[in-house]
C-alpha cells in the first residue's frame, strides 16, 4: 500500500462523491421543497447523457454537449413536472413511488426506442484528456480532476443560490411553509416547476459528465439513483449540506472499501477467501454505512427530526 | 358492481379454470403462465399484508423473494452435487423435498424480515421506503459477489424438487401446489384482517398515537406484519425458483420489488383479491403486449400512471365501487 495508491483512490472517491452530489442535490431539493419522492430522477440523468452523446456526435463540441445535456434534462424535468408530478404533491408516498416508477418505464423504453439498445460513447475532449502530475508526484487523469472541480463549483453555486439570492430565499421558505409564501404572493406552482427543472438539470449534467468516462446506455440512471437515495438518507432528506457530506462519505466508502477491504482481510485470511469476503463486504459497505447512520440518527445526519 | 366475496370466488375460479382448459386443449405453456401468475400473486399477497394493512411501503420485498429462491437453490444444489452444506461448523445434507425447502425458505425470510424490520421501523415515511430499497440492494450485491453459489450467473437446478405424492414435473400438478398455497395464504390474510391483530394493525396505520394510548405498541404490530409478510413472499420465492429451476441475483433486484408493488396497486391496495387480480393482469399483459412489441413496458408505465392518477383503489376498487383503504 503505497502513498500514491492511497492518494489516487481518495481522489477517485472524491470524484465519485461529487458526481453523486449533483444527483443527490436535485433529489433532496425536490423532496425538501415539494415533499416528493422522485424515482424518475435517474431517468433525467440518462436523458442528459443521451442528449450530450447525440449533440457531441453531431457537432463534435463537448461544451455544446454539456449545455445540451443541461437544457434537455431541465426541459424534460419541467414538462414532466407540469404534466404528471404536480398532481402528486398532495398524494401519499405510495402513489408518488408508483407514478415515478411508471415514468422510469416510459423514459427507459422511450429512449431505447429512439436510440436503440446499444450503448453510445461520449469522448473526453482533447483539452482535458491525459494525465496531470499533482504535487507529491501523483499522476491523475485531468478529466477526473476536472469533474471534482466542476462538482465543487456546482456545490458552491448551489450554496450561493440558496443562501444569497431571492429565489433561494423563496426555495427555503417553500421548505418551511408553502401556504405562507403562497399567501405572500409567490407563484408557488412556478417555483415548484423551477425547482424541479433545476434538480433535473443537475442530474442531466451529472449524466453527461459521467457519460464521458462510462458508456451511455438505457438503465444507466437507476444504480446511480439508488446511490443518491442512500446519500440523501445519510445526509438527511431536504438538506443540501447533508447531501454534500453524505455524497462524499458514500463516494469514499465505496471506492476505498473496494480497494482496501480485500487487503485488510488478507492480513488474517487465506488470500482467495479474503478477496472474496472483502469484495462482497465492499459491495455492501455503503448500505451498512447507511444502516449504521440510521440506527444512530433515524432522520439522517442533518435531517429535521420527524 | 360486485361485492368483494363473490369477486374472490370468481377470480380464483377463473385462475383455476384457465390451466384446466389449457390441459384439455394441450397448451402446457399457458399452464406455466398461470403458475407464474399464482406465484407472483402469492408474493404480492405477502407484500399486501405489510403494504395494505400495515401501510409499510416496502421497496425491498425482493429481499425475501430472493432469500426464498436461494434457500431452494442452495439446498437443492447440495442435494444434486452430494456435498454437505457447511454452516457454523454443522454439516447439513441438501434436500430435494419441497416441504422442507418451503419450511426453510419461510423461516429464513421471516428471520430476515425481523432483522430488517427492526432496523427499518425506526424510521417512517420516505426514510422507510429508502432504507428498505437499500437493504434490497445490499442483498442484491451480496448475491452477485457470492461466487460459491454462482455469483452473477446464478444457479441452475437440473430437476424440479419433489413433493410426496405429486409429480411436480407435470405442469398442472405443480400449478395445483402453487394454487393451494395461494389459497392458504389468502385464507390466512382474510383471517388476519378480521382478527383483533388485523384491526389493531389497521388502526396503527391510520392513527399510531391513538393505538399507543390504548396500550398497544404500533411499532411492534407493524413488525409482526412485516415478518408475516416477508415469510409469505419468501415462500413465493422458493416456488418461483422451482418454477424456473434457476435462481439468480435478479430475484433480489429492486425492479422486482417495484413490480410487486405495481401488481398490488393495479389490483387494489389492501384488498384481499388485489394482488391476485394484479398478478393475473400483469402476466397477461406481459405475455400479450410483450408478443406485440418489445417496448411493452411503455404501455405498462402509461397504464400504471393512469391508475395512480385517476383510479384510486385499483381494479378491485373499480369493480366493487369502493375506494380502498388509504395508505
Amino acid at each position: 500500500m503505497s502513498f500514491l495508491l492511497i492518494a489516487e483512490q481518495v481522489l477517485n472517491g472524491l470524484q465519485f462523491g461529487v458526481m453523486l452530489f449533483l444527483m443527490a442535490a436535485g433529489l433532496t431539493l425536490i423532496f425538501g421543497v415539494m415533499g416528493l419522492i422522485n424515482l424518475a430522477h435517474g431517468s433525467l440523468y440518462m436523458v442528459g447523457a443521451f442528449a450530450a452523446a447525440a449533440v457531441a456526435g453531431a457537432t463534435g463540441s463537448f461544451l455544446l454537449a454539456l449545455i445540451a445535456a443541461l437544457a434537455a434534462a431541465a426541459l424534460a424535468g419541467a414538462i414532466v413536472e407540469m404534466v404528471v408530478i404536480r398532481r402528486l404533491y398532495a398524494a401519499p408516498h405510495l402513489d408518488q413511488v408508483l407514478a415515478t416508477f411508471a415514468l422510469i418505464l416510459i423514459f427507459s423504453e422511450g429512449t431505447r426506442f429512439v436510440f436503440g439498445s446499444f450503448p453510445l460513447f461520449l469522448d473526453i475532449p482533447d483539452a482535458l484528456s491525459g494525465p496531470v502530475t499533482l504535487p507529491g508526484g501523483i499522476e491523475y487523469p485531468l478529466y477526473r480532476l476536472s469533474l471534482i472541480g466542476a462538482g465543487l463549483a456546482v456545490a458552491a453555486g448551489l450554496w450561493f443560490l440558496t443562501a444569497r439570492t431571492r429565489i433561494g430565499i423563496q426555495i427555503r421558505a417553500g421548505e418551511n411553509d408553502r401556504e405562507m409564501i403562497a399567501a405572500l404572493g409567490v407563484d408557488i406552482s412556478k417555483l415548484y416547476t423551477l425547482v424541479f427543472a433545476l434538480g433535473a438539470g443537475l442530474a442531466g449534467l451529472a449524466g453527461a459528465l459521467v457519460g464521458a468516462i462510462q458508456s451511455v446506455q438505457v438503465g444507466m440512471g437507476e444504480p446511480v439513483l439508488i446511490l443518491a437515495f442512500v446519500v440523501i438518507v445519510i445526509g438527511g432528506i431536504g438538506s443540501i449540506k447533508g447531501a454534500f457530506i453524505g455524497a462524499l462519505l458514500v463516494g469514499l466508502t465505496d471506492t476505498l472499501g473496494g480497494v482496501f477491504l480485500p487487503e485488510l482481510f488478507k492480513l488474517f485470511m487465506a488470500p482467495d477467501t479474503a478477496t472474496q469476503t472483502g469484495s462482497a463486504l465492499a459491495s455492501m459497505a455503503i448500505y451498512i454505512l447507511m444502516s449504521l447512520v440510521l440506527i444512530w440518527r433515524p432522520s439522517g445526519l442533518f435531517g429535521v427530526r420527524l | 358492481m360486485i361485492a368483494e366475496r363473490p369477486l374472490a370466488v370468481l377470480v380464483l375460479t377463473a385462475l383455476l379454470a384457465v390451466p384446466l382448459w389449457a390441459l384439455a386443449v394441450d397448451e402446457p405453456f399457458t399452464i406455466t403462465l398461470a403458475t407464474r401468475a399464482a406465484i407472483l400473486a402469492l408474493a404480492a399477497v405477502g407484500l399486501n399484508i405489510a403494504l395494505g394493512m400495515g401501510g409499510l411501503v416496502s421497496l425491498g420485498h425482493a429481499v425475501f423473494f430472493g432469500i426464498g429462491g436461494y434457500a431452494m437453490g442452495i439446498l437443492a444444489y447440495h442435494a444434486q452435487t452430494y456435498t454437505p452444506l457447511e454452516i457454523f461448523g454443522l454439516s447439513i445434507e441438501g434436500t430435494k423435498s419441497m416441504p422442507v425447502i418451503w419450511l426453510v425458505a419461510t423461516l429464513v425470510s421471516a428471520l430476515a424480515a425481523w432483522g430488517i424490520g427492526l432496523l427499518s421501523l425506526r424510521t417512517s415515511g420516505v426514510y422507510f421506503i429508502m432504507i428498505t430499497l437499500a437493504f434490497g440492494q445490499m442483498f442484491y450485491y451480496f448475491a452477485i459477489s457470492w461466487s460459491a453459489y454462482g455469483g452473477e450467473d446464478g444457479l441452475s437446478i437440473y430437476v424440479r424438487n419433489g413433493f410426496p405424492g405429486v409429480n411436480t414435473l407435470v405442469p398442472i400438478q405443480f400449478f395445483a401446489l402453487c394454487f393451494a398455497l395461494l389459497c392458504a395464504a389468502l385464507f390466512l390474510n382474510a383471517r388476519l384482517q378480521a382478527a383483533p391483530f388485523g384491526l389493531a394493525l389497521n388502526a396503527a396505520r391510520q392513527v399510531p398515537a391513538r393505538v399507543e394510548t390504548v396500550g398497544l405498541n404500533p411499532v411492534r404490530l407493524k413488525l409482526v406484519a412485516f415478518v408475516v409478510s416477508g415469510a409469505i413472499t419468501g415462500l413465493a420465492g422458493a416456488l418461483f425458483a422451482d418454477l424456473n429451476r434457476f435462481v439468480s441475483p435478479t430475484m433480489f433486484s429492486w425492479q422486482l420489488s417495484g413490480e410487486l408493488i405495481v401488481l398490488i396497486v393495479i389490483g387494489g391496495v389492501g384488498r384481499l383479491m388485489g394482488p391476485v387480480i394484479g398478478a393475473c393482469l400483469f402476466v397477461t399483459l406481459e405475455h400479450w403486449l410483450g408478443g406485440i412489441t418489445e417496448f411493452w413496458h411503455v404501455f405498462l408505465g402509461v397504464i400504471l400512471l393512469l391508475i395512480v392518477l385517476f383510479a384510486r383503489g385499483g381494479l378491485v376498487g373499480l369493480l366493487t365501487g369502493k375506494e380502498g383503504p388509504h395508505v
